[in-house]
């Protein structure tokens, strides 16, 4: 019996395992010891901190660095922002079909490839675009107004991106909230605001923590909008480790950047949770 | 650090993938362009030999990065240019030699063929066979920019806001030949080289403001220029043609400085599991009609020794027009990338980029 729990144990744990080990943990040691290699010649190689010092020396890689992180929390901000009462409002004023049919208004489009997303907001900003052109026929503006390749548009792909993300945790956590506590806010003499101060947004941190480190990871880590939408000034660091990797065949470099951003995102995680005073297993667990 | 993830998945998956494949059956995994192996060709080939072709569409960079993430593994013929054949060999063996006997050289243009065997010529052994060749230069809507004739007239401010170009190699070897230097004399002297492409990372840093976007992919770069948004353009020869086509007032001009020429080749990566069925593929698209099906849907010429007379009459005429005879005569053919030059341009390439 003893024997048959332990194979039972083994077997469902192994699918896991086989996952972190082969996808994770084996190419990030790859990862690791590719960082601390460096080109001394043709197919010779050595041990050394070189790509680490590179990225030290080089101004444009630390500046892009901080940008992108900073991006990403500002884009984080603005998602919660925005996604805050649009999840009040799904958990707590529509009921019944209105309330699925606006979940599902914000699921839909996760149903098209991001690509087509971001191809959506090209064809709408563009300079021959729909909304340039819609200025022109109002009369707002004499000539076509570009509105593609700057920081606010790939701003406004990034939160698109990541809205639903948002959304989810703090509609789950929203719905916990009795509807009864908040009808007593309001009867021991509590203002809107105070309510939502007092009792609605402590109820949902664990809510607004586990959305917030899905979103931020998920923009940090973004590739196709910052490149597509931002256009010639974007600068975003998951590019430059693919130009690393792929066009400068400089693979060591390239390792080295990654795991640099993987430090930068556990780092800025880690500070939300110390500064909400969530731990990761509060959050995840009640999401 | 997605990407790299991503990329030792490819290589798990491949493996896996070629195991579960009987030795005997004839698939050619083939590694190319788009265009390049159009499905009236494969299924002719198909019909003619019995083997099975499975494409794979690439570009040049990730072609090699592919390569060498699984050591030269996953497919059996690949197409990168004659200029990234010794370099990435050299530096990561990730393709084998070509058999020359295996090979029908008389249908290949003579000179073609000697020329790309001589540039991709490591340790005594060919590694590459000409196939499809083609130029880049500019792109220009003539009836809005017509005074754009060089690379550097993309910074004229006549047309500021309203040109584009990639950041990548070609734009900093056209630049640097508009400027009146010569990158290709400097690519065996590190420092020479430097020293030119900073000189090109200002000019494009000064250029900067002109640039509406800097392309990455053809069809961005067709979409800006069809909508009108973009009046002259670093771009491909065939890509000024496809233009054309819808619009004559675009077209795709052979800068004064020369248009930059390159040949894509036919390589057989270091694990290739089918190279009977490769050099059977070879030597079938060099047919002159074969050829002649693939520059009609490719739009570039290839080494093949007597397509010409097949393609159509059209695609000539526009060939023609943007290649008078001196302007053949002064393009620039890449020389094969010495290893580590990429290092150099991407850092001026990030300079320019994170210029504001």
């Amino acid at each position: 019996m003893r024997a048959g729990t332990r194979l039972g144990f083994v077997l469902l744990i192994a699918p896991l395992l086989l996952w972190l080990v082969l996808l994770i943990v084996i190419p990030h040691v790859d990862l690791a010891l590719l960082s601390l290699r460096e080109r001394v010649g043709v197919g010779e190689y050595a041990v050394s901190m070189a790509n680490y010092r590179t990225f030290l020396d080089e101004p444009l890689y630390l500046w892009t660095f901080l940008r992108t992180a900073v991006m990403a929390v500002l884009a984080t901000a603005i998602t919660l922002v925005i996604g805050f009462p649009v999840s009040f409002y799904i958990a707590k004023i529509a009921r019944g079909r209105v309330q699925s049919a606006l979940f599902l208004l914000c699921l839909v489009p996760f149903w098209v490839s991001e690509l087509v997303r971001t191809f959506g907001w090209m064809i709408l900003l563009r300079e021959t675009g729909l909304i340039s052109g819609l200025l022109q026929w109002l009369g707002l503006t004499d000539g076509p107004v570009e509105m593609l390749y700057n920081d606010a548009a790939m701003m406004v792909g990034l939160v698109y991106t990541s809205m639903l993300f948002m959304v989810v945790p703090l509609v789950t956590t929203l719905e916990s909230l009795d509807d009864g506590i908040i009808e007593a806010g309001y009867d021991l003499g509590g203002s809107g605001p105070s309510v939502l101060r007092e009792i609605i947004i402590p109820h949902a941190v664990p809510g607004i923590v586990a959305g917030s480190i899905v979103v931020f990871m998920l923009s940090l880590g973004n590739y196709l909008t910052p490149t597509m939408l931002g256009g010639k000034d974007s600068l975003w660091f998951t590019e430059l480790i693919y130009s690393q990797f792929i066009v400068r065949f400089n693979w060591e470099l390239g390792a080295a950047f990654g795991f640099l951003l993987l430090v930068l995102s556990s780092v800025i995680v880690w500070a939300m949770l110390r500064l909400t005073g969530q731990t990761l297993e509060k959050t995840m667990g009640s999401a | 650090m997605k990407h790299s993830t991503y990329l030792t998945c490819a290589a798990v998956l491949t493996g896996s993938l070629v195991l579960v494949q009987p030795a005997a059956a004839e698939t050619l995994r083939l590694l190319t362009w788009g265009n390049y192996a159009p499905e009236t060709v494969i299924a002719k080939f198909e019909e003619e030999t019995g083997h099975t072709v499975e494409v794979t569409l690439s570009n040049n960079e990730e072609m090699i990065a592919k390569l060498r993430a699984t050591g030269g593994g996953g497919f059996d013929l690949a197409q990168p240019s004659q200029d990234r054949i010794t370099g990435p060999q050299m530096e990561f063996g990730i393709y084998k030699p070509i058999d020359l006997s295996q090979i029908d050289e008389s249908q290949f243009i003579p000179s073609m063929l000697a020329a790309t065997k001589g540039n991709t010529t490591v340790d005594g052994e060919v590694y590459g066979v000409p196939h499809v060749w083609g130029t880049s230069g500019l792109v220009v809507n003539t009836a809005e920019a017509p005074d754009v004739t060089d690379y550097t007239d993309l910074c004229d401010d006549a047309v500021a806001g309203k040109v584009s170009y990639r950041l990548k190699r070609p734009t900093l070897i056209g630049f640097a030949f508009a400027m009146g230097m010569d990158p290709f004399a400097a690519y065996d002297d590190a420092d020479a080289y430097t020293e030119i492409m900073e000189k090109v990372g200002e000019k494009l840093i000064d250029c900067k403001p002109n640039v509406k976007a800097y392309w990455g992919g053809g069809d961005e770069l067709m979409n800006l220029v069809r909508s009108g948004e973009v009046v002259a353009s670093m771009a491909w020869d065939t890509g000024g043609w496809k233009l054309n086509a819808d619009n004559p007032d675009i077209t795709f001009v052979a800068p004064e400085a020369g248009a930059l020429g390159w040949i894509d080749t036919f390589v057989l990566p270091a694990k290739g599991r089918a190279d009977a069925a490769a050099y059977d593929w070879i030597n079938f698209v060099m047919q002159p009609e074969i050829a002649a099906m693939i520059t009609d849907t490719a739009g570039n010429f290839t080494a093949s020794k007597g397509a010409d007379e097949y393609v159509s009459a059209e695609l000539k005429a526009r060939y023609q027009a943007s290649f008078p005879p001196e302007a053949v005569d002064n393009i620039k053919w890449y020389p094969p990338v010495p290893a580590g030059l990429e290092a150099i341009e991407g850092g001026i390439l990030d300079r320019v980029k994170a210029a504001q």
